[in-house]
């Protein structure tokens, strides 16, 4: 029978959701990394028990860490004896260095001029959808790194920066490469989004990049709403049968595409408000979508105390309120945007996180939730891992 | 011998417990026992000083013998006591404050 690992990274470490099919009945497993913010934790989808998680501290900085065994043990990549040792014999220990290619250059910065890129941490890690060794790091100040040596070393993909990047400008909660996506049917194509920078797209594997931000509308938040690159977009999804439909939920506005990004339309339909962080998409049914409406960019939580997930089965524009299970007052979480994922089993899980520090499944398809933790630090990311 | 005692978090990221316990080649300065620690412990590398700049990460201070010497020049040598082993060097993360 089927399990899923659920993998959740929090403001004070890593947890592991462990279930059978039922998705039922729960063992916890963590603090990992106790007291370090964990922004991301992701399985390898060619190798289940390969699982790699962003720490990251504001004392110490940025650690990868990364698992062989599905979670029960990690180390930082190359933290072998063999593996630490360059051929002069210096110790290496770069698994947590992320230097920008070249000459980094500068972005905008609040005051209108051009400020140094900086690095942050990294926000998202995307394993290889086909190679263990492989992932990408999208790291704030926005930029892409890759690995092919399972985490020892990260080089950039530095042609994301030269879409534009002078023109790129940090909002208040910083501008990271926070969502990568890889398309299934093309390797050389990959969709990234930044926060307070837009949507992006390589067609060659990650040599050069091109905005793809036609569409999107920012009234209130760029002095050009239809800016070529600026926009603050949230998250983007897709479902691996069809790479070039894409879901966005932007700060303001849910968007779809069906051309891969070319151009963009509003599908917010009747949603209560279409601010929010997540957005995801059903397993099997491509055109389901989900979304957890915010009240404001001002006021970040759910409309009327009442926490609930919508779904549109139609790719947007009708949606549905799901609310069994889910507090329908007195809520006023957050869900961020990394904190939602969905399982492969049939009939398909769905999971968010709170800053709350819940985490809730629903093991039917959104019809009915149920908390699997009620008490974690404030949730930053949630992926699941469907096991054989 | 230097003795050097670690935040709290390194020492895990470390896996090791108490204070460490270094040769370190002279002259004894905060860059050598910093050099000696990233030597032994690779993956702290990074998490006490940048990685290309080698500058103290922001909250990170460096004490000895009671006196902070986070603000001295990396090439000043440290306390006779530390180089005898009869004093730690400390490397704390600063007050979170709040």
């Amino acid at each position: 029978m089927s399990k899923v690992r659920v993998l959740v990274g929090t403001k004070k470490g890593a947890f592991i959701l462990t279930a059978d099919g039922k998705r039922k009945d729960w063992q916890v497993s963590g603090p990992h990394f106790a007291g370090w913010e964990i922004y991301h934790v992701k399985g390898s989808a060619a190798d289940p028990n390969r699982i790699y998680a962003s720490q990251s501290s504001g004392w110490f900085g940025q650690i990868i860490q990364r698992s062989d065994d599905g979670g029960k043990t990690w180390n930082t990549p190359g933290s072998s004896p063999e593996d630490l040792k360059s051929p002069d014999g210096f110790p290496k220990g770069e698994s947590n260095k992320f230097t920008y290619e070249g000459n980094a250059g500068t972005h905008k910065w609040y005051d209108g001029s051009q400020h140094p890129w900086e690095f942050k941490r990294v926000w998202h890690v995307e394993p290889s959808l086909t190679d263990p060794e492989t992932a990408y790091a999208g790291v704030e100040d926005a930029a892409i790194f890759k690995t092919t040596d399972g985490g020892k070393t990260w080089k950039e993909l530095p042609g994301l920066r030269q879409a534009k990047g002078h023109l790129w400008q940090p909002g208040a909660g910083g501008m990271a490469v926070h969502t990568i996506l890889l398309d299934p049917k093309n390797a050389n194509r990959i969709y990234v989004a930044i926060s307070a920078g837009g949507a992006f797209r390589t067609d060659d594997g990650g040599k050069t990049w091109k905005p793809i931000n036609r569409g999107l509308k920012s009234n209130f938040e760029l002095p050009d709403p239809d800016a070529e690159v600026g926009h603050c977009v949230h998250r983007i999804a897709l479902h691996p049968s069809r790479p070039d439909v894409l879901f966005m939920q932007k700060h303001w506005d849910v968007l779809r595409t069906d051309n891969a990004g070319d151009q963009w339309t509003e599908v917010s339909g009747n949603l209560p408000t279409d601010f929010g962080f997540p957005i995801d998409v059903h397993a099997h049914e491509p055109e389901t979508i989900f979304v957890v409406p915010i009240k404001s960019d001002s006021e970040h939580y759910p409309p009327d105390g009442k926490l609930r997930v919508y779904r549109s089965k139609t790719g947007g524009n009708d949606w549905e309120a799901l609310t069994k299970g889910l507090p329908q007052k007195d809520c006023y979480v957050n869900v961020l945007r990394d904190s939602m994922a969905v399982d492969q089993m049939d009939p398909c899980g769905i999971y968010f996180g709170t800053t709350g520090g819940q985490v809730y499944c629903s093991p039917d398809g959104g019809d009915t939730w149920d908390a699997i933790v009620r008490d974690l630090p404030p949730v930053y990311s949630v992926e699941v891992q469907t096991l054989k | 011998m230097i003795r050097v005692i670690l935040p709290f978090h390194l020492r895990k990221l470390a896996k090791v417990d108490g204070e460490l316990e270094l040769e370190v080649p002279a002259p004894v300065t905060v860059r050598a026992v910093i050099d000696a620690i990233e030597e032994s412990y690779p993956n702290l590398c990074g998490t006490i000083r940048d990685h290309d700049t080698l500058k103290r990460r922001p909250f990170i201070r460096f004490f000895a013998c009671k006196e902070d010497m986070s603000l001295e020049p990396p090439d000043t040598p440290l306390p006779e006591a530390v180089l005898k082993g009869e004093e730690p060097f400390l490397v704390v993360g600063a007050m979170a404050g709040g």
